[in-house]
Order: C-alpha cells, then sequence, then structure tokens
C-alpha cells in the first residue's frame, strides 16, 4: 500500500516539477510548484514526519508560493506567456543535466548502503524536536537555531529595505528612463 | 521507513528532482521562475536529508533538523530575492535574465 | 702639529649647501647671500691660518711635510683601500687659499650680480656645493678620493652653466660641458684602475715616494706599444685632467660654458676648476718625472704648448668678451702645463714646477679679476659683444681701472703679478726646449694683444647707442674687484720659490733679466699694436682680417674643432653605430616584447566572450565543471 501511495507521489512530484520547470505561463509555472511541495509533505507524511510536512505545507504552500504570486502579480501581467527558450540553450542544459543525473544515479545505486538496526522513533514528537533544537548539550542545535533566528530578523529588515526602495517621484510613476543612473544612485 | 521502497528508489527520486532544478535554473528566461528552480533544488536536498535520516540513522532527529533549518532559510533567501526582483523591476522594468547582465561591470 | 682641523673648510661650504639647497624656498635671498658670504669667510679665514701656520713652521730640516689625516671607508685588499681624509703639503695649502679665496670673492659679488634673480638661493647652494667639491679635491688625499670630488666638480659646474635652464643654449652647453668632460674622465678612471692595479695602492704619498712601486719599479711593468703600464696610466690620468683643464684636443666645451652667470666663469671656469688638471699632474708630478724618464711629462709640455698656442690664435678673432676670456683661460692653462712639462725635479731644476704653481696662483687672481669685470660691464651694457661696448671708462671708472690692472697683469708688463709667474715658466721653458719656449714667448705677445683689443674696444673708442646710460656696478661688486686687483699687482712679490717646490725644498728663484726683458717687450709690442689697432675706430683690424682670408676665417670658426666632433658624433656614431643598435632595439627586442603583449591581447578578447555576465552560463560552466570532476574521482575510486 504505502509502495503505491509513494509511486503515485513520485510520479506527481517529477511530473509538475517537470511541467514547473518548462510551462511557458508563469502563473501555472507557480502553481505546478505548489504541487510539487504539497507532493513532497505528502512523503514526509509517509515516513512519519508529521510536523516537518505540516511545515512543509505552512511555509512553503501558505507562505513562499504566496509571495511568488504576489511577485508575478506585481511584475507581470497574469496571463503573460514566457518567451520560448532557445533550443540551443535547452539541449546543452538537458545534456549537462542528464549527464550530472546519470553520475548521481550511477553513484548511488554503486554505494554499498548500510543496514541498520537501530530503533526508530515510533512516530516523530514536535516536542522531541523543540528539545533537539534548543539544547545545548550533545547534537543539540541551540547555536544554529539562535543564527537562523537572527537571519531571519535581519532577512525581514533587509528586504523591506529593498523592496522599499526610493521614493516615487512626483508623478507617481516608479519607472525611469535611465536605469543605470539610478542603480548607482541606489547604493 | 516506507514498506517495500529501498533507500535507492528514493534516492533516484531526490536526485531526478534535484536535475529537474537545474534544468530550470539553466533555462529559465525570467528571474522568478529562475528562483522557482532554486526552490526545487532546496527540496530535493531537503528530502534527502529526512529520506537519509530515516532510513539510516532511525534513532536521530539531525536530518529533520536541518529540513526546518532549510525551509527557513528557503523562505527567508525567496522573500530576499523577491524583494531584490521587484526593486529591480523599478529600476530596468525587467526582470529578465538578460537585462541583468550590466551586473558584470 | 695638527692640521686635522682642516676638514672643516671644505664641510662649512658643504653644509650650507645643504642649508641653502634644502630650505631654498623658505630661506630669503637677502638672508642666503649673507650666509654663502660668511660661510666662505669662515672657510677662508681658516685657510689663510692653516697657509700661515704651514709654511712658517711646516719644514723639518728644510723640507715641507706631508700631513695626512685619513679614514678607511672602502677596502678591497689589504693594500687597496679607498681613504677619505685631508692631505695637507704646499701645493694643497696653496690651492686651498685659490679656490677659498676666489670663492669667498665670487660669492661678495654674486650678491650684487645675481640680485634679484629668480633662483638666488639655488645659485648661492650651487656655489657652496662647487667649492665642497673644489676644496676636497684639492684636499684628497689618493686618487680615488680625487676622482670623486673631479666628478662632483663636473656636477657642480654642469648645474651652474645650466643655472639659466629656460635657456636651450644654456642647457646645450652644460651637456656639452659634462660629456665632454665625462668622456675625458672615462681615461682617468682607466688610468686610476691601471695604476692601482699594477702599485696596489690609490695613495698619492706612496705613489709620488720615490722608492715605491709605481717610480722604482716601472721598468719591470708590463709594456703596451713599447710605453710601460704605468705611463700608459699616467697618460690616461693626464686625459682627465685634459678635459677639465680644457686642453686640446677637450677644449670645445669651455667657451660654450660661457652661458652660465659671470661670476660662475670667474669661479669655475677661470681660477678654480679648470686648473684642476694642472693640480692633478703636480699632485703625480714625481710619478710623471720618474716613470720612463718621464715620457708622460712629455706629451702634458707639448699638450699644454700647442693648446696655449691655439687657443691665443682663437682669442685673438672671437668678439663675444666672455669667450675671448674663455680663450685666454685655456691658453694660459695651457702655460701652466707646459711649465710642469718642461719642469726637472731636484732644486733649481724644478724650476718649472714651481713656475706652474705660481702662475696658477697669480693666473686665478687676474683671470677671475677679468671675468668679474667682464660681469661688471655685461651687467650695464645687457651684451656680450664687442660691439656693443665703447667707451666705457667714463661711466665705469672702477671697472676700468681693475680691468686695466687685470689685463697688465695677464700680459705680463713688468712690475704686476703675471710678469713674475710668467718669466719663471718662460726661464724653464728657455732651459729645457726651445721649441716651446719659442712658442710660449709668441702666446705671451698674442696674449698681450688680444687683451688689449679687448681693452680698448670696451673701455675706449666712441660710445654706442646704450638702452640706458651705463653705470658703475654697486659697491658689492666692486669691493671684489679693487681686492682681486691689488692682489694681481702684488701678488706676484710672493716669494713663491720659498713655499712651492716639486721636491718640497725651497730654493732661491732669481729674475732672468735678459729673458725678462724679451718677454715684457714682446707683451709691450703686443699693447702697442692693439694700441693702434683698436684705440680709435679704424678700418685697419678688418683690412688685416682680409689680408689674411680663410686663415683668419679658419682661426675665427675656431679651427672647426666643433664642427669636426659633430661630424664624429652626428655621422660616424649616431649614424652608424647608434642607427643600427636603435635597428636592432626596434625591430629585435621592441617587436619581441610587443607580440608577446599582442598574443596577450589576441587570447584575452577570445576569452573574453566566456564572461557573458550571464548568471546561467555561470552556472553551466560551474555544473559541467562538478559533473567531470565527479566522473573523474568516482573514476579513481572504483579503481
Amino acid at each position: 500500500m504505502e509502495r503505491i501511495i509513494f509511486y503515485i507521489l513520485a510520479a506527481v512530484i517529477i511530473l509538475f516539477a517537470v511541467a514547473s520547470v518548462t510551462s511557458r505561463k508563469i502563473l501555472r509555472a507557480v502553481i505546478y510548484l505548489l504541487f510539487v511541495l504539497i507532493g513532497i509533505a505528502g512523503l514526509y507524511f509517509l515516513v512519519d514526519y508529521n510536523f516537518l510536512a505540516a511545515i512543509q505545507l505552512t511555509v512553503y504552500g501558505g507562505g513562499i508560493i504566496v509571495l511568488f504570486i504576489f511577485a508575478v502579480m506585481l511584475i507581470h501581467h497574469v496571463e503573460l506567456v514566457l518567451e520560448k527558450t532557445a533550443l540551443k540553450k535547452k539541449l546543452i542544459a538537458g545534456a549537462l543535466s542528464a549527464s550530472g543525473l546519470a553520475v548521481t544515479l550511477w553513484a548511488i545505486s554503486t554505494y554499498p548502503f548500510p543496514e541498520t538496526s537501530a530503533t526508530a522513533y515510533s512516530s516523530i514528537e514536535v516536542a522531541d524536536i523543540g528539545r533537539i533544537l534548543l539544547s545545548y548539550e550533545d547534537g543539540g542545535f541551540i547555536l544554529p537555531f539562535e543564527v537562523i533566528s537572527v537571519l531571519l530578523v535581519a532577512v525581514m529588515i533587509g528586504s523591506i529595505v529593498i523592496a522599499k526602495g526610493r521614493k516615487l517621484v512626483a508623478d507617481g510613476s516608479p519607472k525611469t528612463e535611465d536605469g543605470s543612473e539610478k542603480l548607482t544612485e541606489n547604493k | 521507513m516506507i514498506a517495500g521502497i529501498s533507500i535507492y528508489e528514493i534516492l533516484t527520486l531526490s536526485s531526478i528532482l534535484f536535475f529537474i532544478g537545474i534544468y530550470g535554473f539553466f533555462t529559465r528566461d525570467n528571474l522568478i521562475t529562475v528562483l522557482m528552480a532554486v526552490e526545487l533544488i532546496l527540496n530535493a536536498s531537503a528530502v534527502n536529508f529526512v529520506l537519509i535520516n530515516t532510513y539510516l540513522y532511525p534513532d536521530l532527529l539531525q536530518g529533520a533538523v536541518f529540513s526546518i533549518f532549510i525551509i527557513a532559510l528557503a523562505a527567508a533567501e525567496t522573500a530576499l530575492a523577491i524583494a531584490i526582483i521587484i526593486n529591480l523591476y523599478r529600476i530596468i522594468y525587467s526582470v529578465e535574465v538578460k537585462d541583468t547582465e550590466i551586473m558584470k561591470y | 702639529m695638527d692640521f686635522s682641523y682642516t676638514i672643516l673648510i671644505p664641510l662649512i661650504p658643504l653644509a650650507l649647501f645643504v642649508i641653502l639647497g634644502l630650505f631654498s624656498k623658505k630661506i630669503p635671498a637677502s638672508i642666503s647671500g649673507w650666509l654663502g658670504s660668511l660661510g666662505l669667510g669662515t672657510s677662508i679665514a681658516l685657510s689663510l691660518y692653516t697657509a700661515y701656520h704651514y709654511f712658517m713652521d711646516g719644514k723639518l730640516e728644510g723640507v715641507y711635510q706631508t700631513f695626512v689625516y685619513k679614514q678607511t671607508w672602502l677596502i678591497f685588499t689589504d693594500k687597496l683601500h679607498i681613504d677619505l681624509g685631508v692631505l695637507i703639503d704646499p701645493i694643497s695649502v696653496m690651492m686651498m687659499v685659490v679656490v677659498t679665496t676666489i670663492s669667498f670673492m665670487v660669492h661678495l659679488y654674486s650678491r650684487g650680480y645675481m640680485h634679484g634673480d629668480d633662483g638666488y638661493t639655488r645659485f648661492f647652494a650651487y656655489l657652496a656645493l662647487f667649492s665642497f667639491s673644489m676644496l676636497g679635491l684639492v684636499l684628497a688625499t689618493n686618487l680615488f678620493q680625487m676622482y670623486i670630488f673631479w666628478e662632483l666638480v663636473g656636477a657642480s659646474s654642469f648645474l651652474l652653466i645650466g643655472y639659466y635652464y629656460t635657456k636651450p643654449s644654456a642647457v646645450a652647453a652644460a651637456k656639452k660641458a659634462f660629456i665632454v668632460t665625462r668622456f675625458a674622465d672615462l681615461g682617468f678612471l682607466i688610468g686610476i684602475l691601471l695604476i692601482s692595479y699594477y702599485t696596489g695602492t690609490f695613495d698619492f704619498k706612496d705613489l709620488t715616494s720615490l722608492d715605491g712601486m709605481l717610480i722604482a719599479g716601472w721598468g719591470a711593468s708590463a709594456s703596451f706599444m713599447g710605453l710601460s703600464v704605468f705611463t700608459w696610466g699616467l697618460i690616461l690620468i693626464y686625459m682627465g685632467g685634459v678635459g677639465k683643464s680644457a686642453m686640446l684636443p677637450f677644449h670645445i666645451w669651455l667657451p660654450d660654458a660661457m652661458e652660465g652667470p659671470t661670476p660662475v666663469s670667474a669661479l669655475i671656469h677661470a681660477a678654480t676648476m679648470v686648473v684642476a688638471g694642472v693640480y692633478l699632474v703636480a699632485r703625480l708630478f714625481p710619478a710623471y718625472y720618474f716613470v720612463e724618464d718621464g715620457f708622460a711629462l712629455q706629451v702634458v709640455a707639448y699638450v699644454g704648448a700647442i693648446s696655449s698656442l691655439v687657443a691665443a690664435l682663437i682669442a685673438v678673432t672671437q668678439t663675444d668678451i666672455k669667450r675671448v676670456l674663455a680663450f685666454s683661460t685655456m691658453s694660459q692653462i695651457g702655460y701652466m702645463m707646459l711649465a710642469l712639462g718642461v719642469s726637472k725635479y731636484e732644486g733649481h731644476e724644478g724650476l718649472g714646477y714651481m713656475a706652474s704653481m705660481f702662475h696658477l696662483f697669480t693666473h686665478a687672481m687676474f683671470k677671475a679679476l677679468l671675468f668679474l669685470g667682464a660681469g661688471s660691464v655685461i651687467h650695464a651694457v645687457h651684451s656680450n659683444y664687442m660691439q656693443d661696448m665703447g667707451g666705457l671708462r667714463k661711466y665705469m671708472p672702477v671697472t676700468h681701472i681693475t680691468f686695466l690692472i687685470a689685463a697688465l697683469s695677464i700680459a705680463g708688463f713688468p712690475g704686476f703679478a703675471g710678469f713674475f709667474s710668467k718669466d719663471e715658466i718662460l726661464v724653464a721653458a728657455f732651459e729645457s726646449n726651445k721649441l716651446i719656449y719659442y712658442s710660449s714667448v709668441l702666446v705671451a705677445g698674442l696674449t698681450a694683444f688680444y687683451m688689449f683689443r679687448l681693452y680698448f674696444n670696451i673701455f675706449w673708442g666712441e660710445d654706442r647707442k646704450y638702452k640706458h646710460t651705463p653705470h658703475e656696478s654697486p659697491l658689492s661688486m666692486t669691493i671684489p674687484l679693487v681686492f682681486l686687483a691689488f692682489m694681481s699687482i702684488f701678488a706676484g712679490y710672493i716669494p713663491f720659490s720659498q713655499f712651492v717646490t716639486a721636491d718640497l725644498m725651497p730654493f732661491e728663484a732669481h729674475l732672468n733679466l735678459p729673458l725678462a726683458a724679451i718677454a715684457s717687450s714682446v707683451g709691450i709690442i703686443g699693447i702697442i699694436i692693439a694700441f693702434i689697432f683698436y684705440k680709435k675706430p679704424s678700418d685697419l683690424p678688418e683690412r688685416f682680417a682680409n689680408a689674411f682670408g680663410f686663415i683668419y676665417k679658419w682661426i675665427y670658426n675656431k679651427l672647426y674643432f666643433d664642427e669636426l666632433y659633430i661630424f664624429v658624433t652626428k655621422k660616424i656614431l649616431f649614424g652608424v653605430v647608434a642607427f643600427s643598435a636603435s635597428w636592432f632595439d626596434k625591430n629585435v627586442v621592441d617587436s619581441s616584447m610587443i607580440g608577446i603583449g599582442n598574443v596577450t591581447v589576441s587570447v584575452s578578447n577570445k576569452i573574453k566572450g566566456m564572461q557573458s555576465g550571464k548568471l546561467q552560463d555561470y552556472a553551466m560552466s560551474f555544473v559541467g565543471g562538478i559533473v567531470v570532476i565527479a566522473m573523474v574521482v568516482f573514476y579513481i575510486w572504483i579503481n
């Protein structure tokens, strides 16, 4: 049963991932990405990482995808059709990716992963994750946790400052004729 | 552990996802879609963390914690990147990769 | 007796040079002139004290002692090392007095002459540098120290000739002087190396000691083209002296050097630096005399005699008053050289040596006076040419009288300083070489003629049209004139043979009356001819010049020596040697370098395309690289 679910999830993830990177309608691409993320959340559910799956859904599905949609709507018309990518570029990129994939898969298939005998968590509690995140003993993650918190604050402030940009000019238009000059001013 | 699924199949899945992301990163012309490809790559690595943890070290939680960190970083990175993209759009009125070449100087 | 304090005499001008040179912008002109004069005043006081002290008490059993104070500087071998220090003997003391006296007078004079000039302080700094170098040269204890100061003197002469560095002719003259003397100094250097290689010493005391390696051992030395190596060394050293003293054939720089300010001409190109060559030969006189029976000394004598005759002939035709004086200087230095050349070593036989030094002394006085007087005249009429002068005696009485005294002195008029020294030279020449004697008598007549030609042209004849009425120079300029005029009369009464002799033993010199009578009558004849020619304006000189036609032209153009040099350098050196060298440089050396540059540029132009600025291109190369590396790593890993 789980095996079938895994294959379905895998098929969903791969199909939508491919669709997401090839679709020429930008909003659709965003939505395909959402499906990929949901599929990954499904994988997390499948291995009983419920908390992680929840985060995946809320942060990715709820936050990042919304951010993308906002960006798309701010910048483009929703119905915008992207230009076709040059075939040559596609071929090169495809060849590179395929060869990289081949190397990786070959490496994975030849590597003898050891069998483990350790007893697994029956189900991962949020409390366990919280404990290990805030633990300052061996294997504790208090320092990265704090660093991440500081990083998030910095990113928040930074993105506000960057996105705020210059004050709008008198006629309310943010657009300028000479971009490069503005670029230097914005530094 | 997913019953009946070996680690090889899982890693194959994450690798495929990763290289689809790479392919997207190479081929997309729009900065937003490039960013989406980056999200795919990040997700592939997060999946790897979680599933290797599950299959090889089921008594530990490190993989899950790293996935959380990756998600946090991805969120931060996306927010920042979109702020930059919007600002860039305001300045040069485009988010095409080819229009950002001027940054090479 | 301790003469170690004499080191202060050159060091004071050095300190002056450093102070004036470093703070030339800060020190007001009024102070720098006084400072320079004060410093040189101290030096002259010290050197006069030294002279008194030395000549009164410096004798031991009737022989003048040599005092050496030195510090070893560079050690090559145990015996061969370069020392720096002071050497006190009769000629160095005498030269010290000459240099400080003239330098002091020139300093005083320049305060008036250079008044209001932009580079006033710079000028005094250069003068101080020159005084330091010249004193260092005079007091040198060994050949190498002398060489160092010899070059320093050349450098400061270069600076002073090119003092008006905005004037192209001055710059050209400075370069010419430097290059010509430098070329001659090459010979000096090779000579020093030869001599020191074979004797193992630089030291004057060792080189001139009668039982030393150089003098006693010349016969045993290697020989080259029939002459011993030591003779070659001495001739090469003399080549340096020829350059510095403007003897034939290296004389061409001296007339051009007159582009410098007139006080500089008086100091450097009349009284002190140009006699360095004479001093050099005098310093090594025993070596010149004894090595190979004085062959090198014969060279000195003939070069001196020919130079003195040629220069006197040219001086007759020149119209630029400073150039007349320059050729006169050359002629008089030739006199000194020939006097050294005909001299013997011991006792009264060494008359020529003593006469040469005597003439050096008196010549310094009256030639400096002539130059300073000419400077005074130039200052008044703003021209160097005789055509622009005439009748100046009414306007400039002091300059007139002092110039007359100097002219009488150099012409050898009885009773004046030049009479005595010239007489000694003629006696010495008469006793040893008749040919040189006749040529010298002729030169004496010519000297009197051209000096009085100059004198009558400047101070007599008709008034010219002057822009403003010429006036007497300020007191600061006339005081040195008067002092030097005094010296030009009375310097001749100094019993020089009591002080300066070849073998350091005083002897009694007597006036040789018949010879003196011949010489002075020849001089007076010269004066009378000049009087007839130039006292009143007449066409006599022109008729005379026309009568001689091309010979006159030949001499007027300085025997075409300059043209000869230009032909040799331009056509042969630049045209053949330099041209092919430059061809090689341009086509082989340069183009290989340019080729390397071009290859780099074209390669980087090709590579440049890879730097597209596109993020995705970079990422592709990155991933491609990683894939390749991964493949390689795995391949190795399997095997």
